[in-house]
C-alpha cells in the first residue's frame, strides 16, 4: 500500500487542485470543516487527560523539590549552628575556667595552640577589657592593645553575651569570621576560618544546576556560590525576609524550569542560609514515567485520526456522489423537455408549410398540364424544365416535413409480441448487401435471456435502421460495428449497437437528438436521430450515447417489457 | 362508361380550385366545396363515386364527413387528405386511407382509380 493509497483514502480533499472548480472548493471546506469539528472534540479529552497528568505529576515533582529543599536547609543550618555553638562553648569553657582578669599573654597563647588542636578553625585569640582594650592577643598579627570601644559589635556583645560577626578578608585577606564571648567585664574575641564553614555549605545529592551559599543580613555573599557572585560580592537576590523557620518559594528567576529558592535564617549568626535548586527537565521525567499512558494516547490518537479522516473523506465523497445524480437528473428532465419542445414547434412549422407546399404544388401542376396541353407555347421547353425543377422541390420538401411530423409508415401504433434477436437479424438483413461490400465485420451478441416484449414492431425497425445508419455511415470501409441484446437487472430490455469509427466530437454529443442537426454535411437531413428519440420516446424507451473522437460511438437503447409501462 | 364524379372539400380555396381544374383536366369529373356543411347538403342531390376531404377544417372537419358518407352512401369511398400530424387529428382506433400534403396528382389519381375500379 502506497502513500497515495492512503492520501486517497484519507486525505484527498486535504489540498486544493492547481484549477479548482467552485464546487470542489465547496466539498473541500466542507471536509476541512467537518474533520476539524469532529477531530477537536474526539481528541479533546485526550489533550484534557494528558494535560491533568503532566500537571499533576508536575506539581508531585515540584512538591518533592520542596521538600528536599527544606531538608537540605535543615541540615545545613543544624550544622552550621553546632559548628559555631562549638567554637562559642569553646570560648564559654576557656573564659570561665580561668578569672579572665589573671589570664597572661602565655596563658592566651596556650589556650588558642589548644583550641586549634581540639576544635579547629581558629586563628587568633585575644582578650578585650571592659574598656574595649585589647589586653592580651596571641595571633599571626600584633594586636595587643587595640581598642575596639567604638566597634559595634563591643557594645552588642555587651548587652547579649555573645556576637558572631559576618565575614570579612581581614589583614591577610583570607575570609573568615570572628566569635566574641562574654564573662562579667572581660570578652574573649576568637577569629575563625571561614574555611571551617564552607564545609558546612552543600547539598549532598547537588545537581549541576543547584547552588546554596551563605548570605548576611545585608546581601553580602559569605561563601562562595556558583550562580551568582563570589565571596564578599553583593548577592543578586534579594535579601530573605526575617522567620525563624525555613522559607521556600518559587524563583522567579527563569521561567522555563521551575525553580525554588529556600532560605533560613541560622540563629544567633547574621547568616542566611540560600538554597536554589532547579527541578529536573519535567517534561523529560514525566515522559520517562508515563511511558504507557503516553503510548495510549498516541495510540488512540493516531486511531481517531485515521478513522476521522476516513469516515469523514467517505461521507464527503456520498454527499458528492448524491449531488452529482441529483444534477443529472435535473439534466435529463430539462433535455427531456426541450427535446418535446423542439419537437412540437418543428410539427407546427412543418405543418404550417404543408398547405401553402400544397398549392404550390397544384398551382405547378396545373400550368404543366396547360402547357403540355399547347404544343406552341412560347419556350415552352424552358418553362416544363422550371415547372419540373418546382414540383421536384416541393416533392423535396415534403420529404422533409412529413418525416418531421413522423408520418413515415402509419398513423396508428400497433402493440404485437416481439423477440427483438429476430427483429434485430430481419433489420440487418437489409443491410447485408452494403456490409458485404464495404467489407464491415457485423458482430452480434443475443443473450439468451432476452424475454419477448410487447411494443411497435415498425417503429422499433425504423430506431435500429436509423442507428445502423448511422454506424454504417461512421464506419470506415472495413470496420467492425457489433449488436448486443440483453435482459437488463431491473427487467428491461437493452439493445447497444457500437461502431469503431469516427466518434463524435464532445460538444456535438449534446445536440445529435436535436432535428437539423447533422454532421454529415449535405448528405444528411439531420432528422434521422431526431425522429429515433422521439419513436424510442413513444414506445417507452431510452436511447443514450457513449463516442469518443476516434475510438467510435456506441448507442444505447433501452425499452420496457411492455410500451404501456413506459421507463420514465 | 360514365366518367368517374369526385367531391373535394378542403377550406383551402386556392389548392382545392386548382386541383379541380387538374381533376377535370384528366377527365374526372370533380365539384370543390370549403366547407363540409356545402359539401354534405350538396350529397344528398348528387351522387359521387369518391370523396377527397381535408382533415383538419373549421366546423365539419374530414373525419365527422367520412363517417356521415360511410353511413349514408356506403358506395362513395372517402379519402383524408392532411397536412397536419395525424394523431391528434382523429379516431386512432380507425384505419382509414390518407394522403399527406403535398402530394403528387398521380397518387391521387392512382387511389381514385383503385376505389372506383374495385368498390
Amino acid at each position: 500500500m502506497s502513500t497515495e493509497f492512503f492520501v486517497r483514502m484519507l486525505v484527498p480533499w486535504g489540498k486544493a487542485a492547481s484549477a479548482e472548480s467552485k464546487e470542489l472548493r465547496r466539498y473541500r471546506l466542507i471536509w476541512w470543516r467537518t474533520v476539524m469539528l469532529t477531530l477537536a472534540v474526539a481528541l479533546m479529552p485526550l489533550v484534557v487527560m494528558a494535560g491533568v497528568n503532566y500537571y499533576l505529576f508536575r506539581k508531585s515533582l515540584q512538591s518533592d523539590l520542596q521538600h528536599q529543599i527544606s531538608q537540605d536547609l535543615s541540615n545545613i543550618s543544624r550544622s552550621i549552628e553546632a559548628v559555631i555553638e562549638e567554637r562559642v562553648s569553646a570560648l564559654r569553657l576557656v573564659i570561665r575556667e580561668h578569672d579572665p582578669a589573671t589570664l597572661t599573654a602565655d596563658d592566651v597563647e596556650t589556650t588558642l595552640a589548644n583550641l586549634q588542636a581540639s576544635f579547629g578553625g581558629f586563628v587568633d585569640l585575644g582578650l578585650i577589657d571592659r574598656h574595649g582594650i585589647q589586653v592580651h592577643y596571641s595571633g599571626p598579627y600584633s594586636l595587643e592593645g587595640h581598642n575596639y570601644a567604638d566597634e559595634d559589635w563591643f557594645h552588642q556583645v555587651r548587652l547579649r553575651g555573645i556576637y558572631v560577626s559576618d565575614v570579612f578578608l581581614g589583614h591577610r585577606h583570607l575570609p573568615h569570621f570572628v566569635v566574641v564571648v562574654r564573662q562579667r567585664d572581660y570578652l574573649l574575641r576568637a577569629t575563625v576560618d571561614m574555611q571551617l564553614l564552607h564545609r558546612q555549605v552543600f547539598i549532598p545529592d547537588s545537581r549541576p544546576s543547584d547552588d546554596v551559599f551563605l548570605v548576611n543580613q545585608t546581601g553580602v555573599l559569605q561563601t562562595n556560590s556558583r550562580f551568582h557572585g563570589k565571596i564578599l560580592e553583593a548577592c543578586p537576590l534579594p535579601v530573605p525576609p526575617y522567620s525563624p523557620d525555613p522559607q521556600i518559594s518559587e524563583s522567579m528567576e527563569e521561567s522555563a524550569i521551575p525553580s525554588f529558592l529556600g532560605s533560613s535564617y541560622v540563629t544567633n549568626t547574621p547568616f542566611i542560609i540560600i538554597v536554589v535548586r532547579r527541578a529536573a527537565n519535567v517534561l523529560g521525567e514525566w515522559l520517562r514515567h508515563s511511558t504507557e499512558m503516553v503510548a495510549f494516547l498516541l495510540v488512540s490518537a493516531v486511531l481517531i485520526v485515521i478513522v476521522v479522516l476516513w469516515s469523514m473523506t467517505a461521507t464527503v465523497e456520498r454527499i458528492r456522489a448524491a449531488d452529482l445524480s441529483r444534477l443529472q437528473m435535473f439534466r435529463n428532465v430539462e433535455y427531456t423537455s426541450k427535446m418535446a419542445t423542439i419537437g412540437r414547434l418543428a410539427a407546427s412549422v412543418a405543418h404550417e408549410v404543408n398547405n401553402p407546399m400544397a398549392i404550390i404544388n397544384e398551382k405547378a401542376g396545373l400550368l404543366q398540364d396547360l402547357i403540355r396541353s399547347s404544343p406552341d407555347y412560347p419556350n415552352r421547353e424552358k418553362v416544363l424544365r422550371s415547372l419540373d425543377g418546382i414540383v421536384r422541390s416541393v416533392e423535396r420538401c415534403g420529404t422533409v416535413t412529413h418525416r418531421l411530423l413522423g408520418f413515415t409508415r402509419r398513423l396508428k401504433s400497433r402493440r404485437e409480441e416481439i423477440d427483438l434477436r429476430l427483429l434485430v437479424t430481419e433489420v440487418l438483413g437489409f443491410l447485408e448487401k452494403e456490409a458485404m461490400h464495404r467489407s464491415i465485420d457485423i458482430q452480434t451478441d443475443f443473450a439468451e435471456n432476452t424475454p419477448r416484449i410487447m411494443s411497435d414492431r415498425g417503429q422499433l425497425e425504423e430506431v435500429l435502421l436509423n442507428i445502423l445508419n448511422n454506424a454504417f455511415g461512421a464506419t470506415e470501409n472495413g470496420g467492425r460495428i457489433s449488436i448486443s441484446v440483453h435482459a437488463d437487472e431491473r427487467d428491461r430490455v437493452v439493445i447497444n449497437v457500437a461502431d469503431n469509427g469516427c466518434g463524435i466530437a464532445k460538444e456535438d454529443l449534446d445536440h445529435i437528438f436535436e432535428p437539423f442537426f447533422s454532421t454529415k454535411g449535405e448528405f444528411g437531413t439531420g432528422l434521422g436521430l431526431c425522429i429515433t428519440y422521439e419513436l424510442v420516446r413513444k414506445v417507452g424507451g431510452t436511447i443514450g450515447v457513449w463516442s469518443e473522437r476516434g475510438s467510435g460511438t456506441r448507442f444505447t437503447v433501452t425499452l420496457p417489457l411492455d410500451m404501456e409501462r413506459p421507463l420514465e | 362508361m360514365e366518367s368517374i364524379k369526385v367531391l373535394l372539400i378542403d377550406d383551402e380555396e386556392e389548392f382545392i380550385s386548382t386541383l379541380l381544374e387538374r381533376l377535370e383536366f384528366r377527365g374526372i369529373a370533380a365539384k370543390a366545396f370549403t366547407t363540409g356543411a356545402e359539401a354534405l347538403d350538396h350529397l344528398k342531390r348528387e351522387h359521387f363515386d369518391a370523396v377527397v376531404a381535408d382533415l383538419k377544417m373549421p366546423g365539419i372537419d374530414g373525419m365527422e364527413i367520412k363517417r356521415t358518407v360511410e353511413r349514408e352512401y356506403p358506395d362513395t369511398k372517402v379519402l383524408l387528405v392532411t397536412g397536419h400530424g395525424g394523431r391528434e387529428s382523429g379516431d386512432e382506433e380507425a384505419e382509414f386511407d390518407i394522403l399527406m400534403k403535398p402530394f403528387g396528382i398521380e397518387a391521387l389519381l392512382e387511389w381514385i382509380r383503385g376505389a372506383v375500379g374495385n368498390p
